[in-house]
């Protein structure tokens, strides 16, 4: 199967691509699960600077595919990806690769708000220490107060900020989280699904959140809501069964489908 | 006449059987209305009729008139004929027999589960009696606080502080030796291992948590205490031929797959996502496991080495065989020691007299053993079952 | 561009990454001490069990004339003495009396039994002369097994000339291979070196030679004890003796049967494991009778009937107490309760049997239900749906499928219950028990209490007995963890 032509990469030029720098190059990339081939010769170019949404029906291979531009998927036994991922034209899944390095520049918010059992405090902390990367404590807790801003999650938890975060309503972990993943101080910044576990109002604050820090980053958001996409992104990708149907502009995609498959999946006939 | 007695009870249970069959049948062979329940039921009705009211009267008999008694299986026959001769007219069309019946297995089931429960009052009291008995003639203060333990002399001084600090020396050095290799070992296995290594490994771990404590004593006292002894000596120390550092040592190794294997639950019932959001951040695996996944599974490890620490005060063999008997007050894990365990066993081996204070002074340790145990797994059972449901 | 990777400072990565290297190998290290512990434990014990599997018998020409010994009252025939006095044939020049005394305590005691058993098997034999093999005492035995004797053979390489005066003889001529405390072999005598001054060899005899021939290179040769007479507990005379047995072939190496159809005896070479074999299975046959119709009724309930609420809760929470209770406090309830209280007889595999079902009860009633909780309520459900009452559904549909389970639970329990000692000795199971027991309520002992005895015995032969009888005891407790493995392996059911 690897041996198959390289399909071309499903972009059609589209105009905030030309805008940008590209951030995240994609070739051929595949994705097994033991037999399973959950990703099929997906090539895609993303660019910085904006939000590119992952959708399509469950199990078409956007969370597999968001998973391996950090490699999270070595997590996973029986797992094997081929193909190249280069993100600011380093391949990463080269040998010489440093994963613990390449995760630091590419954070990642998941599913379910995943806060350690430690304090509010701790939580943020946790990405900056490891890393080194405040010179002293005053330094880190200028950085955990700024992500914590970043993350427009501070005026609620000032006050508490040694208490577990576990204790956080899951809208409020779910932005500990993300302030978490800003704290490194990543370029890139994953999301899977961050608000499916959310109520609407808290999923609203999520995304607003994504709106103002967009400007920072090369965000990459896999959502079920086609209305999320909409509202947040500035690219859309359809995924179907493994293959990257179509990728462009977002009022584009809504608007004018190009592929079959899309306007059926926009139009609600499956999905 | 036990044999006997049992052999009619068995008599009873199956003519009741098929009595009750029969007429059940028959009433639905006679007419053409259904019966509420299968003939089936009512002969195990009228079986478990006959079973019971034997059971009952030769317990009866038993205790009052001994179990040698030639009234038992005659009495036992009598109600047992009855029983199932009274309940005979009870069979009819609607007669509800599969809900009397099930009625009767519920109550066997009950009592059955109230057997753990009888066990534990039987303790209780088996040991209480025989400790009330010995602090009649002794005093609590002198058990609790003197420093000499020597049953066996004249006049006899039964001090359990001695044999406190040996209990907790041997204790100590085993927890220290099982403590980190367990904890590793789990980590290892639930963290790294390949899942291939880890089937290999785990049956392992299982194997030496199956070898009998009389065995670990065995090796401990004729391969392990030698060879600490020749070691001492090469290093100029005196060591006793029955140190307290081969037993804990030992011990130790006995109580690492039980360790182990606890830890590995609880580390395995740390949520995945707790790890994802670990490797996301860029964090290595060793420090994933060190400042997420340990801190995480803290108070189950917590109740993991509690669990331990019981087994090690209680553990009897390996200490009978490997630790010594007399009673020094020391912390010296190079010289000979004695534990509650050892105490306990070697003054109830043989005949013993059962007003003496000898004899009683066991029962006391075994109490005082009892609560310290009971206080341990009971906390640590509490710790593990929050911790359950934390992440359930 | 691979710069743009550097996330700090790349000596602190590498520092982060030795860390990590090292942590992994602590756990590996762990685990491999764990492995080697358990290896070392299996072969140290099994060195030593080796020699107990195997006993030497010496090979003694027997007249079994009716006119010596009554054959027709096998019992009474004086046995020990034709066995003394083959033996003693073999050695005529022992004449003395406390050396006729030593040389037969090489033979054991129970050689004679072996000699009257296989004459009653053979009765034709009686009036001729046949060969039989008479088991050697312990010390004896040891002698040839390997690593126990320290006697080393030397060929004579030079010619000596020997002379005697009194009771003491002379080497002379080239003693240059000789030295104090060696024994020399020669003219059907054995000769040992009492002092070596100017190239004269004295000797005393231990066997007294038949001639004063001159010593030509092989016609003599040298045995050499390396440790001291009183530190072996086989003498130089004994040594000389049981060489020469050796020299003339008479000395059989055979499987040690008796070691499993023995009961025990005070003699190491003739006790065996029979009777603790024979009592582990009277004890775990009362443990399993009792202990898994109530264990698996417990679970039933607790799992499948038992509402939620206090009293439940009590229950729950005082098995999992139980299950974690030191077992010689059931030693202490067995002592209390069904010796002093019930009055039921000591040492007898019924109370044993009764102590043992109490103590893995918890056990079977954790891993009964368990395996009743691993049944998927869809099946009771279904059962239900078609007008089942609930204790059919349980019955007939969720207890069968849990069967495999509770089967896996209740071989670790019995497991557990073969290997336990502490509380068996508190209900005096420790008594020397030479017959096999042959019901409930005789005096028996167990595999491990057996154990425990004979680690106690001071004889270097129990030593090796113990080793032997543990690893009988875990080759048994191995197979049914084998079984159990199987079991969970065979009918392990995703659902």
């Amino acid at each position: 199967m690897d041996a198959s032509p390289q399909r071309p990469v499903a972009t059609t030029s589209p105009r905030i691509l030309a805008a940008r720098e590209t951030k995240i190059v994609a070739s051929d990339v595949n994705v097994y699960y033991g037999d399973k081939h959950a990703i099929k010769h997906l090539s895609i170019d993303i660019p910085d600077r904006a939000v590119s949404a992952f959708i399509g029906p469950s199990g078409c291979g956007k969370s597999t595919f968001l998973r391996s531009i950090n490699r999270m998927n070595d997590t996973i036994d029986g797992c094997r990806v081929t193909g190249e991922i280069l993100v600011d034209g380093k391949n990463i899944y080269d040998r010489d690769l440093d994963v613990v390095q390449l995760r630091a520049r590419v954070g990642m918010v998941f599913q379910k708000p995943n806060p350690f059992p430690k304090s509010i405090f701790e939580n943020v902390a946790y990405g900056p220490r490891i890393h080194g990367i405040a010179k002293s404590k005053t330094d880190l807790e200028e950085i955990v107060v700024n992500s914590l801003k970043k993350a427009s999650l501070f005026e609620e938890v000032k006050d508490r900020l040694a208490h577990p975060g576990t204790g956080l309503s899951g809208g409020q972990q779910q932005r500990l989280c993300i302030a978490r993943a800003i704290a490194v101080n990543p370029e890139i910044i994953l999301m899977d699904e961050p608000c499916s576990a959310l109520d609407p109002i808290a999923s609203a604050r999520i995304e607003e959140l994504i709106d103002e820090i967009r400007q920072n980053y090369c965000i990459i958001i896999v959502t079920h809501s086609m209305q999320q996409a909409a509202r947040v992104s500035q690219l859309t990708a359809f995924f179907h069964l493994g293959d990257l149907v179509e990728f462009g502009d977002t009022d584009d995609m809504f608007t004018t489908p190009k592929d079959k498959r899309t306007q059926d999946y926009i139009t609600g006939r499956f999905g | 006449m036990t044999a006997w007695t049992l052999l009619i009870i068995a008599a009873l249970t199956v003519t009741g059987f098929f009595i009750g069959r029969a007429r059940a049948q028959g009433l639905r062979n006679a007419g053409a209305a259904r019966l509420h329940s299968l003939p089936t039921y009512h002969g195990l009705l009228m079986a478990s009729m006959g079973f019971a009211a034997a059971c009952v009267t030769t317990l009866a008999v038993a205790y009052v008139a001994g179990p040698d008694s030639m009234i038992m299986p005659a009495a036992a026959a009598l109600l047992g004929t009855s029983a199932i001769a009274a309940s005979h007219p009870l069979i009819t069309r609607e007669f509800r027999a599969r809900n009397c019946f099930e009625y009767f297995v519920m109550l066997v089931l009950i009592a059955c589960s109230g057997v753990a429960i009888l066990t534990t009052i039987g303790i209780v009291f088996s040991v209480l009696f025989e400790t009330l008995a010995f602090f009649r003639e002794v005093s609590v203060i002198e058990f609790l606080f003197g420093t000499h333990w020597a049953p066996t002399s004249t006049p006899a001084s039964f001090g359990f502080i001695p044999l406190l600090a040996g209990t907790l020396l041997i204790t100590l050095i085993a927890i220290l030796v099982a403590g980190p290799l367990g904890l590793l070992s789990a980590i290892y296995m639930a963290e790294y291992s390949s899942r291939s290594l880890r089937g290999v490994l785990k049956p392992v771990l299982e194997i030496l948590a199956g070898v009998p404590t009389v065995v670990l004593g065995f090796f401990a006292a004729l391969t392990v205490a030698p060879l600490i002894r020749n070691s001492g000596e090469a290093f100029g120390l005196a060591v006793a031929s029955e140190s307290a550092l081969a037993a804990g040592l030992v011990m130790g190794m006995m109580i690492v797959p039980l360790i182990s294997s606890l830890a590995d639950d609880i580390i395995n019932a740390v949520p995945q996502s707790l790890r994802d959001g670990s490797y996301a951040m860029g964090a290595t695996k060793s420090e994933t496991i060190k400042r997420v996944v340990l801190p995480a599974a803290l108070p189950g490890i917590v109740s993991a080495f509690m669990l331990a620490i019981s087994r090690a005060i209680g553990e009897t063999m390996i200490v009978v065989m490997a630790a010594g008997l007399a009673a020094n007050l020391s912390f010296n894990p190079l010289k000979a020691v004695t534990t509650i365990t050892v105490q306990i066993a070697t003054l109830l081996v043989g005949d013993q007299e059962f007003d003496s204070a000898k004899t009683l002074s066991a029962f006391a340790l075994g109490f005082v053993l009892f609560c310290f145990t009971l206080v341990l797994n009971f906390v640590a059972l509490r710790i593990v079952q929050r911790y359950r449901e934390q992440y359930d | 561009m691979i710069d743009k990777f550097q996330k700090g400072d790349p000596a602190r990565l590498a520092k982060r990454y030795s860390s990590e290297r090292r942590f992994q190998a602590y756990g590996a290290a762990a685990l491999a001490i764990s492995v080697l512990f358990l290896a070392y434990l299996i072969i140290d014990i099994g060195i030593k069990a080796w020699p107990s599997f195997f006993e030497h018998r010496v090979v003694l020409q027997f007249n079994l004339d009716p006119g010596k010994i009554d054959f027709t009252n096998v019992q009474k025939g004086d046995f020990t003495g034709l066995i003394k006095d083959s033996l003693r044939a073999l050695f005529p020049t022992v004449t003395d009396r406390a050396d006729k005394k030593n040389l037969t305590a090489l033979l054991s005691v129970g050689a004679a039994d072996d000699l009257r058993d296989q004459i009653v098997a053979n009765p034709s034999s009686i009036g001729t002369t046949v060969n039989a093999g008479a088991l050697l005492s312990d010390d004896a035995d040891l002698y040839f097994k390997e690593g126990f004797s320290s006697t080393i053979k030397t060929a004579g390489k030079t010619n000596l000339q020997l002379a005697q005066t009194g009771e003491e003889y002379l080497f002379s001529g080239d003693t240059s291979q000789l030295a104090v405390g060696q024994i020399v072999r020669t003219n059907g005598g054995a000769l040992r070196i009492t002092s070596l001054e100017a190239g004269i060899a004295k000797a005393e005899a231990l066997m007294v030679p038949e001639n004063l021939n001159s010593l030509i290179p092989g016609s003599w040769d040298l045995l050499s004890l390396s440790e001291t007479e009183a530190e072996r507990s086989i003498d130089d005379r004994s040594t000389v003796w049981l060489e020469a047995l050796r020299d003339k072939g008479l000395i059989e190496k055979h499987f040690a049967w008796r070691f499993f159809t023995a009961g025990d005896s005070r003699e190491p070479e003739l006790a065996g494991l029979r009777g603790a074999i024979t009592g582990s299975l009277l004890t775990l046959i009362m443990t399993l009778s009792l202990s898994v119709p109530l264990g698996i009724a417990a679970a039933v309930y607790l799992e499948e009937f038992a509402p939620k609420n206090r009293w439940t809760e009590v229950i729950e929470v005082n098995i999992n107490n139980l299950a974690a209770v030191p077992s010689i406090i059931f030693g202490l309830l067995g002592l209390a309760v069904f010796l002093n209280f019930f009055g039921l007889p000591r040492s007898a595999p019924l109370v044993g049997g009764l102590v043992l079902a109490l103590l893995v009860l918890p056990t079977i009633i954790i891993a009964s239900r368990a395996a009743l909780n691993a049944v998927p309520p869809s099946i009771k459900e279904a059962a239900l749906g078609v007008g089942a009452s609930h204790q059919q559904a349980v019955f007939h549909h969720v207890l069968p499928l849990a069967v495999p389970g509770i089967l896996t639970g209740t071989i670790l329990g019995v497991a557990r219950a073969l290997g336990e000692t502490a509380p068996l000795l508190m209900i005096g199971m420790v008594a020397f028990i030479v017959d096999v027991p042959k019901g409930f309520t005789e005096a028996a002992t167990v595999l491990p209490v057996q154990i425990y005895l004979w680690s106690d015995l001071p004889e270097v032969a129990f030593q090796s007995r113990t080793a032997a009888a543990i690893i009988v005891l875990l080759v048994i407790l191995f197979c049914l963890n084998a079984v159990a493995i199987y079991l969970r392996k065979r009918f392990e059911r995703r659902w």
